[in-house]
């Protein structure tokens, strides 16, 4: 029995983590901002566009949110090189997260424009918004503004999902603590500071987030109060 | 993908798998559920220290993936002396994982029963435990229901990652299929389809209950 | 105030013959008015009348199903009118404000001068402190609408109106969200713009004020205009149903 933890041997190898953390953060980062897009193309898509894209963009997020993240990977990954395509590991596990977290925005973003009464959306037709102006100007903000707080949850939770790209061997955060482990055989002292370094990396994406609710929000930065 | 080798030992390989994927299922729900309900009292305990305590545990669990529960169970504990099985690994971090998120929705849950039934019970002389038990959890479940059976997608899409551990479940039956056909993406899109057949029923039931129910609370969690 | 348009012999609304139903509710039984330019109407009836839908109607905000429906020109009635050009000559303001939560006052009436008729940021900020000044809101330019009193978020919503220079306003019982002390100061906006010579159509409960204010009154029941003409006719009412409407003090 072997119960003395060593982390020295672990801790010497700190370059590897801040490599890895910084691949996470940077498949987080990149999957956040295409997914988000995506996410708010398919709530609008679903909303005003015509049925076959309102049904595409629903089959679309029921398909991602009842199928795990780990498939979806692997389905991404074999998909692309069966269709001839070579990528690197990081770019198809940004892509596969893009498509993942897509999906859940869909919802969030889908729930934060029900939220706007319908009186804001004539009164941005009457004085003579397009369709499009009134979705800028008087729908996406304060839809974003209502479900900010459920939007970058989910961001955070992606930046822990991605710990499975390690699986196609994505170096990121879990691969670094995977060879660290194999290399040192200290498992235990290995994962903990890999868990260590995800509880850091999601306290700095929450305050990322709360800085940019600033930023973006002038009237909750101004009154304070929610929306 | 036209002239397949795949063929009926290997759809009942997967089918097999997928029986493992519901039996960690219920694993993860069934203790993973009363951890977690444990952990949903302490959050609203009268003393600071057990919400303080308990609050720290959601946090530290929810800002760990659970990927690397998984390897710290299984691959970090036998070095220190405690030897354990794929599917013992598998259930012990999915009942880690789901105890802190379960606990959170409940905690929501019991905070939105209506003060005015705290303080009704409290007129009536009841003690804590006693206005706990007989008037704010009975509400509180109904509550409940819509989003637990919501999380239960989660779970069994988790279950996925016990593969890792090598605990033979859908995931991992697909992975040792594909090591002898190589055909992985028409191995992945059966597996896919297997665990939306699982899940979609759920969601929808889930989706009905909270419109039944018209409580809408947005919980959502991403499979990690 | 002058009328040059050349056109100014021509009403600025007219409805004729306008059905509409809801289901098998009809609503709008074969409604005809017009509304001469410089002219202020108010459409009064009770709740379920037709009077707020016949209002909408005018902006394009429900379709009709027959009838013809002529706004400064643009045919409403066309299904394929170009929303934009008519929506730039008509204002309305309803009864739940519906200024924009998440911009200041000043952000809520420059937006579509700048969107809709490219006017330049500094351009449309003069204007904003213009028409803010026209409703006694000078100093509001940098509040939220949650930080204004109801009437004064009603009053901030007139002049989101009025700076893209309508030539017809449209009220929809723009007070009967309001608390009674707080009316007064929305129906004096509401009277200067008449007496500066605004054509407006205005669906009100507020008797008295639409007997002092308004040229002529459309009474509209079951979904018909039962009675109309000059405000004098809510003194003496023809039909036993606007009788009735007066007599009730609704």
């Amino acid at each position: 029995m072997n119960l003395r933890l060593d982390f020295g041997v672990v801790l010497e190898r700190w370059p590897l983590f801040l490599d890895g953390a910084w691949m996470t953060l940077q498949l987080a980062v990149l999957a956040t901002l295409f997914g988000f897009a995506l996410g708010a193309l398919c709530a609008v898509g679903r909303r005003s566009g015509p049925p076959w894209l309102a049904k595409l963009c629903g089959g679309y997020v029921e398909a991602i949110r009842n199928t795990p993240l780990l498939v979806q990977i692997f389905l991404v990954y074999f998909g692309l090189a069966s269709l001839g395509f070579s990528l690197s590991a990081f770019t198809v596990a940004a892509l596969a997260l893009t498509i993942n977290v897509g999906a859940y925005t869909t919802e969030i973003m889908r729930a934060g424009f029900d939220s706007i009464p319908r009186g804001q959306l004539e009164a941005g037709e009457c004085l003579g918004l397009s369709q499009r102006q009134v979705y800028w100007h008087v729908l996406l903000l304060p839809a974003m503004e209502r479900v900010y707080p459920a939007l970058t949850s989910q961001f955070v939770l992606l930046m822990l999902a991605s710990s499975v790209t390690s699986q196609i061997s994505a170096e990121e955060l879990t691969a670094v603590a995977n060879y660290i482990q194999s290399d040192t055989y200290r498992a235990f002292e290995s994962y903990i500071t890999v868990a260590l370094f995800y509880l850091a990396l999601s306290f700095v994406m929450r305050l990322g987030f709360w800085g940019l609710g600033l930023v973006l929000f002038p009237r909750r930065r101004r009154l304070g109060t929610p929306l | 993908m036209i002239a397949t080798q795949l063929g009926a030992t290997h759809l009942q390989f997967l089918l097999q798998g997928a029986l493992w994927t519901v039996v960690l299922s219920a694993i993860a729900l069934v203790g993973g559920g009363l951890l977690g309900f444990l952990v949903a009292l302490c959050r609203v305990s009268g003393s600071r220290a057990v919400r303080l305590a308990s609050g720290a545990y959601v946090q530290v669990v929810q800002g760990t993936p659970l990927l690397v529960i998984m390897f710290l169970v299984f691959f970090g504990l036998p070095p220190l002396g405690l030897n354990v099985s794929p599917l013992a690994a598998a259930s012990a971090s999915l009942i880690l994982y789901v105890s802190a998120y379960m606990g959170e929705i409940w905690r929501g849950c019991i905070e939105s029963v209506p003060k005015p039934q705290w303080e009704a019970a409290e007129c009536l002389a009841m003690s804590r435990t006693q206005r706990m038990f007989h008037v704010v959890l009975p509400q509180a479940v109904r509550i409940a229901t819509p989003p637990t059976v919501g999380f239960l997608v989660q779970i069994i899409k988790n279950t996925s990652l016990a593969s890792v551990v090598g605990f033979v479940e859908l995931a991992r039956a697909g992975q040792i299929i594909n090591n002898s056909l190589f055909e992985p993406f028409l191995v992945y899109l059966i597996i896919a389809l297997l665990y939306f057949a699982m899940c979609y029923p759920l969601s929808r039931w889930s989706r009905r209950l909270e419109r039944r129910t018209g409580f809408a609370r947005r919980q959502q969690v991403v499979s990690p | 105030m002058s009328q040059p348009l050349p056109s100014s012999a021509a009403p600025v609304v007219s409805l004729r013959d306008v059905h509409k139903s809801f289901g098998s509710l009809k609503v709008l039984d074969g409604v005809s008015f017009e509304v001469p330019r410089g002219e202020v109407m108010a459409i009064i009836g009770r709740s379920g009348s037709g009077k707020s839908t016949a209002l909408r109607c005018i902006d394009r905000l429900e379709t009709i199903e027959s009838g013809e429906i002529i706004v400064c020109g643009h045919r409403v009635s066309d299904p394929k009118l170009p929303l934009r050009a008519l929506r730039l000559d008509v204002g309305i303001v309803f009864q739940s404000y519906n200024l924009f939560p998440h911009l200041t006052i000043e952000e809520n009436i420059c937006l579509a001068p700048v969107t809709v008729k490219g006017k330049r940021r500094a351009e449309a900020r003069e204007t904003a402190r213009r028409v803010l000044g026209q409703v006694g809101l000078g100093d509001k330019l940098d509040s939220y609408p949650e930080q204004l009193s109801g009437g004064q978020q009603q009053r901030a919503a007139i002049a989101r109106s009025l700076a893209m220079e309508p030539q017809v306003m449209l009220f929809d019982e723009v007070t009967s969200a309001l608390d009674p002390e707080l009316t007064g100061e929305v129906l004096r906006v509401i009277e200067q713009l008449a007496a500066g010579g605004m054509t407006m159509v205005m669906v009100t409960h507020e008797m008295g004020f639409a007997r002092r204010v308004a040229d002529r009154i459309v009474f509209m029941h079951q979904g018909k205009v039962w009675e109309t003409g000059p405000a004098g006719i809510l003194d003496a009412p023809e039909t036993a149903e606007l009788r009735q409407f007066v007599g009730s003090g609704l």
